[in-house]
């Protein structure tokens, strides 16, 4: 979708500008987290994890700026149509945000608390798992940018993917704990890693709804979503 | 998912394929539209986009101007507005008109409601009219106001109180529509306020179609909006799909402030 021309008052142009570059940073400083927290597990770097946890607090700065300006946007410029959307879609999009980052800071937090996760092998699994999730968010703030409802719909396409390796990573890690009773601590932990980058691909996904809503006008059609094992335990079929 | 249900279930006007000309010029092109009584209708688009010029075709006011020649159909309950047999005086009773600068006669308040009335035939005696009068002013929101100086002269009042005077006096003729042209551009946001609340009491009573420059105003008051643009009808819809989500290019670029 092209990008649209400009608005008569200029002023309003620029605000816009900067509400989506304060979003795009947001995205980068929260997608850098995520990566972050997943490096200082995989090598047990507690200096690095320390850093994510500090780091958290400009995510969440950067959320009250955005609430503000959009706030102020809208009271002072009065948005109109797709402007309207994406103000709403703006106010929307940083509080997901600042939950992924919340997130990648739990999974930071985590690290301290295991000191023998390397000889574990759901690990490998969980790196793989991160660097889709990391993927998926980037890929949803450049729909944003860009305004392009079709990379938004692929987003929540593959967010499958991320339920997938969920679900292998759960039998993974509970057949290790079944085996490996001594690992049952670190188990554990990585369990909630796990399931935390399940809910950041999630929410990689809402923000992908939000961005096809503003681009297009209507929202998504409810997709098809991937089964995880707490599905099946509701449906009283939990398997090993 | 939104257009199907946009038919008029009662129309109260009906305009099909209207053409406005001023001299060689077409200031309306192909205009379709009705309009009910329990929806208020705004008009929005940039200066010279024809929507006063339609709007001033729903009661025949472009008569007024020479040149001006009004090809299509326009309906008032099913009756052709241009028929010869149209008594002109009879319709613009019908078809009431409040305008963008306050008008009221340079007689007293009383008279002012009381004139339209009175050459109607509506009000036998005396006690008739001031039972007229008074309900006009009431629904006007202006009774309260002005009760006590009735004999005072309409100039006298404050631009906004002018304004309701002049509702109170296309009111007063209990007319079936009324046509406002630009009615809060002279008043201040307070008596803005106080005609927009009117508006909202009067929708249901009578068939309102507003003209306005100002796009709050329109989403404010009314629930059906009409985009105009260069002479065509650009855009119909709910006021709510209108301002959120645009279906033609034009309209958005108009509402969001990317026009011209």
């Amino acid at each position: 979708m092209a990008l649209t021309n400009d608005h008569t008052v200029k002023a309003f142009d620029e605000d816009l500008n900067r509400l989506r570059g304060l979003i795009s940073e947001m995205g980068g400083r929260a997608e850098q987290a995520l990566l972050q927290a997943m490096t200082s597990l995989s090598k047990g770097d507690l200096d690095l994890a320390a850093q994510v946890v500090r780091d958290d607090k400009k995510i969440d700065a950067l959320e009250a700026e955005v609430e503000q300006l959009a706030v102020q946007t809208i009271a002072l410029r009065a948005p109109m149509a797709d402007d309207l959307r994406e103000m709403i879609a703006a106010l929307k999009i940083v509080s997901v945000v600042e939950r992924i980052g919340d997130y990648a800071k739990n999974i930071a937090k985590r690290v301290a608390l295991m000191d023998q996760t390397r000889s574990i092998e759901a690990i490998p699994l969980l790196m793989s798992m991160s660097s889709i999730v990391a993927e998926l968010i980037h890929d949803a703030l450049d729909s944003f940018a860009a305004r392009d409802a079709e990379l938004a719909v692929r987003v929540t396409v593959r967010d499958k993917n991320v339920d997938d390796f969920y679900n292998s990573i759960f039998r993974t890690l509970v057949t290790f704990m079944m085996e490996n009773p001594k690992y049952i601590t670190e188990s554990a932990h990585l369990l909630f890693v796990a399931k935390n980058l399940e809910r950041m691909g999630d929410h990689a996904t809402n923000i992908a709804e939000m961005v096809y809503y503003v681009v297009t006008g209507e929202h998504m059609e409810e997709r098809e979503r991937g089964e995880t094992p707490e599905d099946s335990a509701s449906a009283g079929q939990e398997q090993g | 998912m939104t257009q199907d249900d946009l038919t008029i279930a009662d129309p109260k006007m009906k305009a099909h394929g209207v053409n406005v000309f001023y001299g060689e010029k077409q200031a309306i092109n192909d205009v379709s539209i009705d309009v009910g009584t329990d929806l208020v209708t705004a008009f929005i688009g940039p200066s010279g986009c024809g929507k006063s010029t339609f709007l001033r075709s729903l009661n025949r006011m472009n008569d007024t101007v020479a040149s001006a020649k009004v090809t299509g159909q326009i309906e008032l309950d099913g009756e052709d507005i241009y028929a010869p047999s149209m008594d002109v005086v009879q319709l613009r009773a019908r078809v009431g008109m409040v305008f963008q600068k306050p008008n009221p006669f340079p007689k007293s308040i009383y008279d002012n409601v009381g004139y339209g009335p009175r050459i109607h035939g509506l009000a036998p005696n005396k006690a008739d009219l001031d039972v007229i009068v008074e309900r006009a002013l009431v629904r006007a929101g202006l009774w309260d106001e002005v009760k006590d100086r009735l004999a005072e002269s309409g100039t006298a009042l404050s631009g906004g109180q002018q304004q309701r005077l002049c509702i109170a006096r296309a009111i007063a003729v209990d007319p079936e529509v009324i046509l406002m042209d630009e009615p809060c551009s002279a008043l201040d946001p307070i008596a803005t306020a106080k005609i927009e609340e009117l508006i909202h009491e009067l929708r249901g009573k009578y068939a309102i179609v507003i003209v306005t420059h100002n796009m709050q105003q329109a989403a404010r008051v009314s629930q059906r909006t009409a985009f105009f643009h260069l002479g065509t009808l650009v855009e119909y819809g709910k006021t709510t799909d209108i301002f959120t989500n645009p279906k033609q290019e034009r309209t958005k670029d108009y509402i969001t402030g990317r026009y011209g």
